[in-house]
């Protein structure tokens, strides 16, 4: 047993449902018990899908254990068809129905309905979301791939997009980046799949020349199926971030077997990072976690167009834990290979960086140890399926992540009057960054000094008029308090620098 | 374990209709689109303080209960999962050995916790985990600082609002015996606490009393029964809780539920006439709260009056609901879908509903569906599975779980709660895109 405050991922029949979800014409008959049909919201609340999920629940209930629950799977299944006429089902089991071993797949296959079946093993005890949603899309490509044909002389090179699920962080905008990309190389698309494919459209899979992988967690095992048995090459760098997007689209133009040439860039994540503006960011302490692929993308964010120092690594994808091991060891640190929440909590509270880019979980845990946060990964709430265009991937990928990351951190200036100025009543070490508008309440402002402020000698008083105005008040504040504490009755020249020395870090 | 009270009777064949005083019955098997009662835990460790529920179950259970909490959640919860891998079941992991380290390493992060509930799910219950057992065994491990109950809120067993029911019958047994015949009120099921406090000023000025409730906001404090405990049920889904308070000796006070201004006025009459009030003192003291609630149900009453209202089954709440929005909303009702019909808790609001209106117990969803969108309803009062797709196809929904979080009991509440109908009408009116 395990103890789990958070799961960062569901059972493996959810994964299931992000499939089924994701395309059309699929129906997914599931042998779960009552209440399993919690799912549903997560597709009509989380992501605001506007119909119900394509799948058809048994739901059955301690009183039908006692009867025959095979037979009301069958019945489930046969209304399923009558009712949707799709052209595939999926059948499988939740983990309580696992346990009673009914066999969807044998028991559809009786059933003769005219449509293809494909059952589905999930072992609930064992796997996990991801691994559920895999091997779905791996089931259903293997069910409907047809043998290839070559491509006809002088057509433009043609790539699958493989991937996107329903319920995935960002899909929908991704998709439209990665098209965006591959029309720079004049690559056409030939299928995006899962979202929005249909079973025929499986069928056509083999007509492009290449696959391009957006996410290996949910269409890794697919791809490697069709390079394995059609020999179509698969795209191995997933294109988040400006270096990476690069380095995605030299990778593409190899496959499509095109000039990379000259792409026009219309990003301004490069100009925005080298503007002096973010000269503060340099070395910021970044604490990484999340799916690896979002994972290992952020990292190379991080210190290569950020410049922060990555000073934690870490995903809940055990499936591609030797990766991140690999891109942890790039900056010198051990990666955290686990699904366990406390353990992230832990490591966070010991490592104490300046942000934390991870998933809802690690919102919590720096909500709870009031450090700025952004999201960087699934699992994720119905903010982080937003009604604007919000990609991660591409060109204006990399402008929304410059935007979302550095938006919690405390600007710049306010960084450095908290720096010159610790004690302010307003404005105070403690206060999140004004401009988030949510810090914790002020404390009641401090009393006024005891002994009466000290008298101003000229010459101090004439420097302090060269202090911009919008400092001034506190620099006057803070030097008071500093002559007061010191019983000092005439603030000097020296006093003023002396109180700056201070309350400088 | 509280398994057979817990689960809806056997039914009639699907689509069979049977009588419950004069309103026919539609029973139907199907898909049910409706929550477990784990979800319960979602209210009952805010409202309990110092308990924790550790469900012991499956990675599904787990996310069930951080889906439908929400961000509810970014508190620290009060609530975990133990969740069962392939070794527990194997039999290669002793899985009673497994939960006492799980246990351990949760009493130990949080060592403010005085009680704590083993909630059992549907995989614990189909692998025969004696949960009960390993309560016994936890209790005398870590008393007298945390006492370890149990029960089911599994999908198989309850839905819903019935988890709420299962945690209180847990608690029944634990609750001191009342000394000698003293009579006091027990007001059973979870409230607002704004709502409890409401209810205590107004049986003081009836001179009822002493009054308790359970939940108690603190576990260790619960309040006694005994022979001479009368209770009033707050909540129209507590079959087993209040089977086992009777065990007790309390007796129950037959009465509608404290919704609206009628429900609530019969509701507290039910505890004054057994507490002998005189017809004058019981108006005296009820007039300015009855007052309020009609002033402020008046400009809803506007915005739902001869509107139609459909609701699919949910929490138990739908028939109260119903006889509120018809009686004092002037709203028409189509259908009205509960889980399960308690015929003798509900009888005094079945006796209250107009005639003509479909009651169903159970559920095959689809089919309600084409009933819903063949009656057309002004409003239709469903979960979160379904409000969006029938919002996209023109439907205006009121979300049901909505009631259950929500302060609606009692006369200051009466306005709130009809608004919660009126508002999805209003926003459909006002918006333009």
């Amino acid at each position: 047993m395990e103890l789990a405050v958070w799961t960062y991922e569901g059972p493996p029949h959810v994964g299931a449902m992000r499939i089924a979800t994701a395309m059309k014409g699929v129906h997914y008959v599931l042998h779960a018990p009552q209440g399993d049909t919690y799912a549903d919201l997560l597709f009509t609340m989380i992501e605001r899908r506007a119909a119900r999920p394509p799948v058809t629940y048994t739901t059955f209930q301690a009183r039908d254990l006692g009867g025959d629950t095979a037979e009301l799977f069958m019945e489930a299944a046969r209304d399923a068809y009558a009712r949707f006429a799709p052209q595939a089902m999926l059948v499988g089991a939740s983990c309580t129905a696992e346990l009673i071993q009914d066999d969807p797949g044998g028991l559809a296959r009786t059933l003769g309905l005219p449509v293809p079946v494909v059952p589905l093993e999930l072992p609930s005890y064992q796997k996990k979301e991801n691994w559920g949603a895999a091997e779905t899309f791996y089931r259903l490509v293997r069910a409907f791939a047809q043998p290839r044909a070559a491509r006809a002389e002088g057509t433009a090179p043609r790539a699958n997009i493989l991937g996107p699920t329903a319920l995935g962080f960002r899909h929908r905008d991704d998709i439209i980046e990665v098209k965006r990309l591959l029309a720079l190389l004049g690559v056409e698309v030939n299928v995006v799949a899962p979202e929005g494919a249909t079973p025929a459209d499986l069928a056509r899979l083999t007509e492009a020349d290449f696959n391009v992988v957006l996410y290996p967690e949910t269409a890794g095992v697919a791809a490697a199926f069709l390079q394995r048995q059609f020999g179509m090459p698969m795209t191995r760098i997933v294109p988040i971030g400006v270096g990476t997007t690069r380095d995605f689209l030299r990778e593409v133009a190899t496959l499509a077997g095109v000039d990379a040439g000259r792409v026009e860039e219309a990003c301004r994540l490069p100009w925005y990072s080298r503007s002096v503006d973010s000269t503060y960011l340099t070395g910021k302490r970044v604490f990484i976690f999340g799916d690896a692929t979002h994972a290992i993308a952020a990292a190379r964010v991080a210190a290569e167009e950020l410049g922060f120092a990555v000073v934690g690594l870490g995903t809940y994808s055990r499936e591609f834990a030797r990766e991140v091991r690999e891109a942890a060891k790039a900056h010198g640190i051990e990666a955290l290979i686990t699904d366990d929440y406390l353990k992230v909590e832990e490591a966070i509270a010991t490592l104490r960086p300046e942000l934390v880019l991870g998933t809802q979980m690690e919102r919590h845990i720096a909500k709870r140890l009031g450090i700025p946060c952004a999201v960087i990964s699934a699992p994720v709430h119905v903010q982080d399926f937003p009604a604007r265009h919000s990609p991660q991937m591409g060109f204006e990928g990399a402008n929304v992540l410059f935007d979302t990351w550095v938006h919690p951190l405390m600007m710049g200036l306010e960084e450095h009057l908290l720096g010159m100025f610790r004690e302010d009543f307003e404005f105070s070490d403690g206060a999140a960054p004004s401009h988030l508008g949510h810090g914790p309440k002020a404390e009641a402002p401090p009393e006024p000094v005891a002994s009466g402020p000290a008298t101003w000698a000229a010459e101090a008083e004439s420097e302090l008029k060269k202090i911009p105005f919008f400092v001034r008040g506190k620099a006057r504040r803070n030097t008071e308090k500093f002559a007061a504490e010191r019983g000092l009755a005439t603030i000097t020249l020296e006093t003023l620098y002396d109180a700056k020395a201070h309350f400088s870090r | 374990m509280s398994a057979a009270a817990a689960s809806p009777a056997v039914s009639a064949p699907a689509g069979g209709a049977a009588g419950c005083g004069d309103l026919p019955v539609l029973r139907e098997r199907g898909q049910r689109e409706v929550f477990c009662g784990l979800t319960g835990i979602v209210w009952l460790h805010r409202k309990i303080q110092d308990a924790f529920f550790l469900v012991v179950g499956s990675r599904t259970c787990a996310h069930l209960l951080q889906s439908a909490a929400g961000v509810m959640i970014f508190a620290e919860p009060r609530f975990a999962t133990a969740i069962i891998d392939e070794r527990d079941l194997a039999g290669m992991a002793d899985a009673n050995e497994e939960l006492d380290r799980v246990v351990t390493r949760l009493i130990e992060r949080r060592p403010d916790i005085r009680m704590l509930f083993l909630v059992g799910s549907c995989p614990s219950e189909v692998i025969k985990l004696d949960l009960s057992r390993a309560a016994q065994r936890l209790s005398k491990r870590f008393s007298p600082s945390v006492r370890v109950l149990n029960y089911s809120g599994s999908g198989i067993e309850t839905t819903f609002t019935q988890g709420e029911d299962a945690c209180l019958a847990a608690l029944v047994p634990e609750m001191p015996a009342e000394p000698g015949r003293a009579r006091s009120l027990l007001v059973v099921g979870a409230l607002a606490e704004v709502v409890e406090d409401q209810f205590l000023r107004l049986f003081a000025a009836l001179g009822v009393g002493p009054v308790r409730f359970l939940p108690s906001r603190r576990a260790a404090e619960l309040p006694p029964v005994g022979e001479g405990t009368r209770y009033l049920l707050a909540q129209p889904f507590l079959g087993e809780t209040a089977r086992l308070l009777e065990g007790r000796g309390a007796t129950r006070l037959a009465a509608p539920f404290p919704l609206g201004a009628e429900g609530t006025t019969a509701w507290l009459r039910a505890a004054a006439d057994a507490w002998g009030v005189d017809a004058a003192k019981f108006d005296a003291v009820t007039a300015p709260g009855i007052a309020r609630a009609k002033a402020a149900l008046a400009p809803r009453r506007e915005a739902l009056d001869g509107r139609s209202v459909f609701f699919f089954p949910d929490s138990q709440l739908e028939v109260p609901l119903a006889r509120f929005l018809s009686r004092e909303c002037g709203m028409r009702l189509t259908e009205v879908g509960t889980p399960y019909l308690h015929r003798q808790h509900l009888a005094e609001e079945l006796a209250m509903l107009p005639a003509g209106v479909t009651l169903s117990e159970g559920q095959h969803v689809d089919r309600q569906l084409d009933r819903c969108r063949a009656a057309k309803p002004d409003v239709t009062v469903c979960g979160l599975g379904l409000a969006n797709p029938l919002e996209a196809e023109g439907m205006t929904t009121k979300w049901a779980i909505e009631l259950v979080f929500t302060p609606i009991q009692g006369y200051e509440q009466a306005g709130d709660l009809a608004e919660l109908f009126a508002r999805p009408l209003a926003r459909r009116a006002r918006l333009m895109v």
